[in-house]
């Protein structure tokens, strides 16, 4: 009894407070506090503020928020404009993504293998994702222009383009096969291709630049994908006999289908949402708007045309499809997480 | 059940040496598939960049003849039009303001990040992970979605038309972005650390800044780098909320203050271009595996 | 069935230094069980990948059944090989992956449906045949990987340490099982391993490997008795074999644990005598062991935990060798100097 009288809790008079910050349940929250007000205020916030423009009558001059109901989306839908958007939004993301999960299978088996100069090849078919967008949307404006592009001088010296007859016909071996092919002026008789001036033109090549700006991601998601599968498995398949088609459709394919998901999800997400490569490619959704996309003509209505209630309400249109790939992002992160 | 009669299959001469052949034939043809298409893909995607650089050193009389191989220098190569790109337009001003809401876009994210990314992988438990998903998912919500309601949040705020606008709106997502990349980092430090020198006596801030910091160097670049890589990639934002082109940065001043359709202006803009291109792409390249690290959401280890 | 050769076989990886495997000439006969034994990291699995097709040598030729099928890819070997991860397909059912050799043979339906059943039934897993890989135990999926194995009848089997995935008691009882699922397709088989116990037990003969070399190859027996030099004799055999320097001769003289026995009790007058320090003495159950030393050198003895022994901790006793379990080995080289019984 005596000798247990005299042993003091060594916390004893030791101030607890002083400790506060060292629990976790404090500690936790409070560090977490600027990025989560960060995020109410400059994201969660304008969410809801986007949801009350779109039923509103708030214009730059006028920014109160009178209800307005439906109008806003009934004056969008009526308008022809938004119609040609919404389906060239659709058009361009499913069109270039599925074209891209076809090249970016091809360019992750041209990757994953080894060869000389392996690294720079990496580099360059990066290009398109690691630079700023709107710089090499330019690079492509000025790759496509309608007298100086490269590409029509190359078709023109391989007679793909340009006249057949006359003075100014291009003669030379290339263009000679490519005649005898039957493809003597398929992009025209004239001087140029006019990428960017014809409707259907400027529409494939927004297309072509959304494939080559999100080519880049895919494949580099599906080479993490492929690092993932064991050499062992890849060695057992090609000991018991595979050959290469085998392996890849049996085998790879199979096994990057989870991943695959991933890489077209991400790949949706950046081609609906973008507004950039119509803005600067076909100077703002043109010609006559036939290349316009939701963002776009949401950015044209709102802040150019000072009309905030019907461009949130065109935006607004952007949302269903970003909730579904989030809760499809979700469930693969929860199935991989599980198995 | 009676098991078939186990039979050997050993290929004869014959056999043998067809398949030898067969093999040498699909190595040589796979090798020249691979090569072609390695080809056709990196000039796929360094076409407009090779046109880029190409334009950018050639003289007027040369580039604007529609006759001239493109391709090759007629006249001989100038640096006149990288000199003209800046003395006579404003891409110097461009710069120094890209340069400002780098350094201020890049303070937030990581004063911001780091404790977030620590509280979520060390003190939140069980729903950190969930919530560090959530937050990441915030990244995916398009500009083009929030620049309506956002103008109005900036012109409040009276930042409107200044690039002081992009450093208040930028880290809405550079933050969600590089918290989630932070967290990968953070979950790869072994606790015992922090913990040993909970034990030696240092508070749990006490403890992180000297154990946990200094081994998460290689994270911090990744947030600086990638806050630095999205800040020079945005377009959209900074095309809403700027209209002086006193205050724009370089993606967008490049693009609306310096394409003059009617002058002949090309090999400027290109420089302008690419000056900013390149390095970026070399930094963001070297950071490329982190990136998909975040970006698989994990679905892919190691 | 054939016999596997390499001949000279080696393989220097890129930037890596030394030969991972450097110069092997080694020969199965035709149906034998041959291990490949050799500590971690001496290059036995990328022996047994060469011998596969799955890693270019960079000298050397390997046969199959008297034929070079060096430059030929896996497939065409007609070689079947079980991964140390079993590497089975997790995607597929365990049917498809036991089909999946004769799917690549464009074997028709029937005959796969018929030929899974059979290797399954031998390997006792058709009532798994409906499940994924992960839904099997460590066993389960062994079986798998050996019944794909199995079904596609090869020249040829290459087991990468099938059962280090094993917990202990199910490696003792899959070793007996594999050994007699051996012998009974009498396919030849190359199985490797790190470890003796398997080496011995399952082995018609052993391959003993080190640093990319073959160091000697012979049955059990003969490894175990007559190891060709000190890197075998201390390898094999636990506690290993007892190397004593000879002042004299000027080679190192090894022998056995169990040889190591009281002077009183060697019998005959060819006995060799040393003096044995005993430091401490160790109680295994089935056995005893003493440690000490003869000279500085540290020795060991292994008795019978029966036996009667007049030992004392501390004390210094005399205790001898018989001169035909007394093994001579060179003292700089490690080779065998007196004459090896058995075919080396
Ligand atoms: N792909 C490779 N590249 C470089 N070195 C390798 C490679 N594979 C194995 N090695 C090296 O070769 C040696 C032998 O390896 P391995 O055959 O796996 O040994 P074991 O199977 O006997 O443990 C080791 O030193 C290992 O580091
Ligand atoms: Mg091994």
């Amino acid at each position: 009894m005596s000798t247990s009288a005299q042993v003091v809790p060594v916390a004893a008079g030791v101030d607890r407070r002083r400790y506060w910050l060292d629990r976790e349940g404090v500690l936790g929250p409070l560090l977490l506090l600027p990025t989560v007000v960060y995020i109410i205020a400059l994201v969660g916030f304008p969410l809801v503020l986007a949801v009350l423009y779109s039923v509103s009558d708030a214009t730059v001059g006028d920014q109160s928020l009178d209800f307005v109901g439906l109008r806003n989306f009934r004056a969008a839908i009526g308008d022809g404009t938004f119609r040609v958007a919404l389906r060239n939004t659709v058009a361009f993301t499913l069109v270039s993504q599925l074209i891209v999960m076809l090249l970016a299978n091809l360019l992750a088996l041209v990757l994953s293998a080894d060869f000389h100069g392996k690294r720079l090849v990496r580099f360059l078919v990066m290009l398109p994702w690691t630079t700023p967008v709107a710089l090499g949307v330019l690079g492509w404006l000025w790759t496509l222009d309608n007298v100086y592009s490269p590409i029509d001088y190359a078709f023109r010296q391989m007679g793909l383009l340009g006249p057949s007859i006359g003075p100014l016909r291009v003669d030379n071996p290339v263009s000679d096969v490519v005649r005898w092919l039957g493809l003597g002026s398929v992009f025209g008789t004239g001087s140029n291709v006019l990428w960017l001036a014809q409707p259907a033109l400027a529409q494939l090549s927004v297309l072509l630049v959304h494939v080559w700006r999100t080519l880049p991601l895919a494949t580099v998601i599906l080479l993490a994908g492929l690092t993932a599968i064991p050499q062992d498995v890849k060695d057992a398949a090609n000991v018991d006999g595979a050959g290469f088609f085998r392996q890849l459709f049996y085998i790879r394919i199979p096994l990057l289908l989870p991943i695959m998901a991933v890489a077209f999800l991400y790949g949706i997400v950046f081609t609906f949402t973008d507004m950039t490569i119509p803005f600067i490619l076909t100077n703002r959704g043109g010609p006559v708007d036939s290349t316009q996309v939701l963002a776009s003509w949401a950015f044209i209505k709102g802040i150019e045309g000072g009309s905030l209630g019907e461009g949130a309400a065109v935006a607004i249109f952007l949302f269903p499809v970003m909730a579904g790939v989030a809760a499809l992002m979700l469930r693969l992160a929860r199935r991989t997480e599980t198995s | 059940m009676a098991a078939p009669v186990y039979r050997a299959s050993l290929p004869d001469a014959n056999e043998l040496a067809r398949e030898r052949r067969r093999a040498r034939l699909r190595r040589f043809g796979g090798r020249s598939v691979l090569y072609s298409a390695a080809s056709f893909f990196t000039l796929f995607a360094a076409l407009p960049f090779a046109w880029m650089l190409l334009t950018v050193f050639k003289q007027n009389a040369d580039l604007y003849d529609p006759n001239h191989n493109p391709f090759l220098y007629n006249s001989p190569p100038t640096l006149d039009n990288v000199r003209l790109l800046f003395e006579q337009t404003q891409y110097a001003t461009f710069i120094r303001n890209t340069v400002f809401v780098s350094v201020f876009v890049v303070v937030i994210t990581l004063v911001a990040t780091v404790p977030a990314a620590y509280s979520l992988t060390r003190l939140a438990g069980r729903w950190g992970e969930s919530l560090g998903i959530a937050i990441f998912l915030v990244y995916l919500i398009p500009p083009t979605l929030l620049f309506i309601p956002l103008s109005r949040v900036v012109a409040e705020l009276g930042v409107r038309n200044s690039w002081w606008a992009m450093v208040v709106v930028y880290p809405s997502f550079t933050i969600p972005f590089c918290t989630w990349l932070l967290m990968g980092f953070f979950k790869s430090i072994p606790w015992d650390i922090e913990e040993q020198a909970m034990i030696d006596g240092y508070s749990r801030l006490g403890a992180i800044w000297r154990t946990v910091l200094p081994v998460s160097i290689p994270g911090l670049l990744t947030v600086v780098v990638f806050s630095l890589a999205l800040t020079l990639h945005e377009f959209v934002y900074a095309l809403a909320f700027v209209t002086s082109s006193a205050e724009k940065t370089i993606s967008i001043g490049v693009t609306t203050e310096l394409i003059r359709g009617d002058v002949y202006f090309w090999q400027s803009l290109m420089a302008a271009a690419a000056i900013v291109a390149i390095p970026v792409a070399i930094l963001y390249n070297l950071f490329l595996d982190r990136f998909i690290a975040g970006f698989t959401l994990g679905a892919v280890k190691g | 069935m054939a016999a596997i050769e390499a001949r000279g076989i080696t393989k220097r990886f890129d930037g890596g230094g030394g030969a991972a495997v450097d110069g092997i000439d080694l020969a199965s006969t035709d149906g034998e069980f041959l291990v490949l034994l050799g500590p971690s990291g001496c290059g036995k699995t990328t022996l047994l990948r060469m011998i596969g097709g799955l890693e270019p040598p960079t000298a050397g030729d390997i046969l199959i059944g008297g034929r070079v099928v060096t430059d030929l890819p896996p497939r065409a070997r007609h070689i079947a090989m079980v991964f140390q991860s079993y590497a089975l397909y997790p995607h597929m059912t365990v049917f498809n992956n036991i089909a999946f050799p004769l799917q690549a043979a464009k074997l028709p339906k029937e005959t796969q449906k018929q030929k899974v059943g059979w290797a399954s039934g031998i390997l006792g897993i058709d009532h798994l045949l409906d499940r994924k890989p992960r839904q099997l135990s460590g066993g389960q999926r062994q079986r798998v990987a050996l019944a794909r194995a199995l079904v596609r009848e090869p020249n040829v089997f290459l087991l990468d340490e099938p059962l280090s995935n094993l917990d202990a008691q199910r490696r003792a009882s899959a070793r007996d099982e594999l050994q007699q699922f051996q012998r009974r397709v009498g396919t030849t088989t190359l199985y490797v391993t790190h470890d003796q116990v398997e080496a011995m037990g399952m082995g018609d003969r052993i391959a003993v490997m080190d640093q990319g070399r073959i160091r000697q190859v012979g049955t059990p027996l003969e490894i175990y008795d007559d190891p060709a030099d000190t890197f075998v004799a201390t390898f094999l055999g636990s506690p290993p074999m007892n190397l004593i320097p000879d002042g004299a001769s000027g080679l190192l003289f090894g022998f056995r644990p169990e040889h190591f026995v009281p002077a009183s009790d060697a019998t005959g007058d060819d006995a060799v005598r040393f003096p044995f320090h005993v430091h401490r003495t160790e109680y295994l159950g089935a056995e005893r062991l003493l440690y000490g030393a003869v000279g500085e050198t540290r020795t060991i003895a292994r008795f019978p935990a029966n036996a009667d022994l007049p030992i004392h901790v501390g004390a210094t006793s005399e205790f001898a060798v018989r001169r035909r379990d007394l093994k001579r080995f060179d003292r700089e080289t490690g080779l065998r100097r007196d004459q090896i019984r058995g075919i080396g």
